[in-house]
């Protein structure tokens, strides 16, 4: 079923603060296997200048794919959840994500469209601090394949 | 910010140190616990099968988070990385042994731009097939 064009450039409200904590950044290079200093150590994060610890560069999704979840399991727009796989995934910082930020994400949805039978959606999550200061924006592509034919 | 890597050390071309790094269940286990992406096609190889995969397969995120290290650990400071996107084109296979899969990432220097910043583009291999395609970051050097 083709998704509502409607929902191109709609945009929703910001998420509640989600704070990023030491120990989550911690446990989040620990899956990746990541050794950096910078993720343990608040003083070789100080010593790169960084206020305090920072998260590993792709920390953030889990925060924004959260956000986007909310947006695409709106049942007006008819995306088919169950066989979505995501397709391309980009970030650009004007800052590093650190321990103590208080983040919000507000979501728009870029573009909607059909090819082959997919349905195919980006979404584009800002990323602001408390201060209301740009931290990320993160574009999400994500596919919803066709069904077979039964 | 503090690249330990200065602009006018590299140029087009620059190899970057290439790693490889290994998969295993358990890694995916992990992974879904830190990152709270439950998706059972990453854990389970029934609901993985039905769904039309060969078997288990890794996050696209966790190889997105693995590549950039190539990137992360030349550098020395993640903080130094203004961007950083992938395509993911083939889905890394986790069989259900000790040995599970690897991932192969290369990286080079793609243009110099303004800025002191740098593209890099990667390579992200496994098992013969690139699993990521258009992988690119924007690094700003010292």
């Amino acid at each position: 079923m083709a998704l509502d064009q409607s929902f191109v450039g709609r945009s929703y409200p910001p998420t509640e603060p989600y704070e990023v904590g030491r120990e989550k950044i911690r446990e989040f290079a620990e899956a990746v296997r990541d050794p950096n200093p910078v993720y343990t150590d608040p003083e070789a994060a100080k010593a790169l200048g960084h206020s305090d610890l920072i998260a590993p560069p792709t920390f953030v999704f889990a925060i924004t794919f959260k956000a986007a979840g909310d947006v695409i399991a709106d049942p007006q727009l008819g995306l088919d959840y169950s066989r979505v796989v995501h397709g391309d995934q980009k970030f650009a910082y004007s800052r590093p994500v650190r321990a103590g930020d208080r983040l919000t994400v507000t979501s728009t949805i870029e573009t909607i469209k059909s090819l082959a039978g997919n349905d195919i959606i980006d979404v584009r999550g800002e990323v602001h601090d408390e201060a209301g200061e740009h931290v990320v924006t993160a574009w999400t592509k994500l596919v919803a394949r066709a069904a077979e034919e039964a | 910010m503090t690249a330990k890597i200065g602009y006018d050390e590299v140029e087009v071309g620059t190899e970057l140190p290439a790693q490889s790094f290994p998969v295993t269940r358990a890694t995916l286990v992990r992974y879904a616990g830190a990152s709270g992406d439950f998706n059972p096609i990453h854990w389970n190889e029934k609901f993985a099968k039905e769904v039309g995969l060969p078997d288990v397969i890794a996050h696209g995120m966790f190889t997105m988070a693995e590549a950039i290290r190539v990137v992360t650990d030349w550098v020395g400071d993640p903080g130094a990385v203004v961007e950083y996107g992938v395509r993911f084109t083939k889905p890394v296979v986790v069989p259900n042994d000790d040995i599970g899969a690897l991932v192969e990432v290369s990286g080079k220097v793609a243009a110099k731009l303004d800025d002191s910043r740098v593209r890099v583009d990667l390579t992200a291999m496994s098992a013969g097939q690139k699993v990521l395609g258009m992988s690119r970051a924007v690094v700003r050097l010292a």
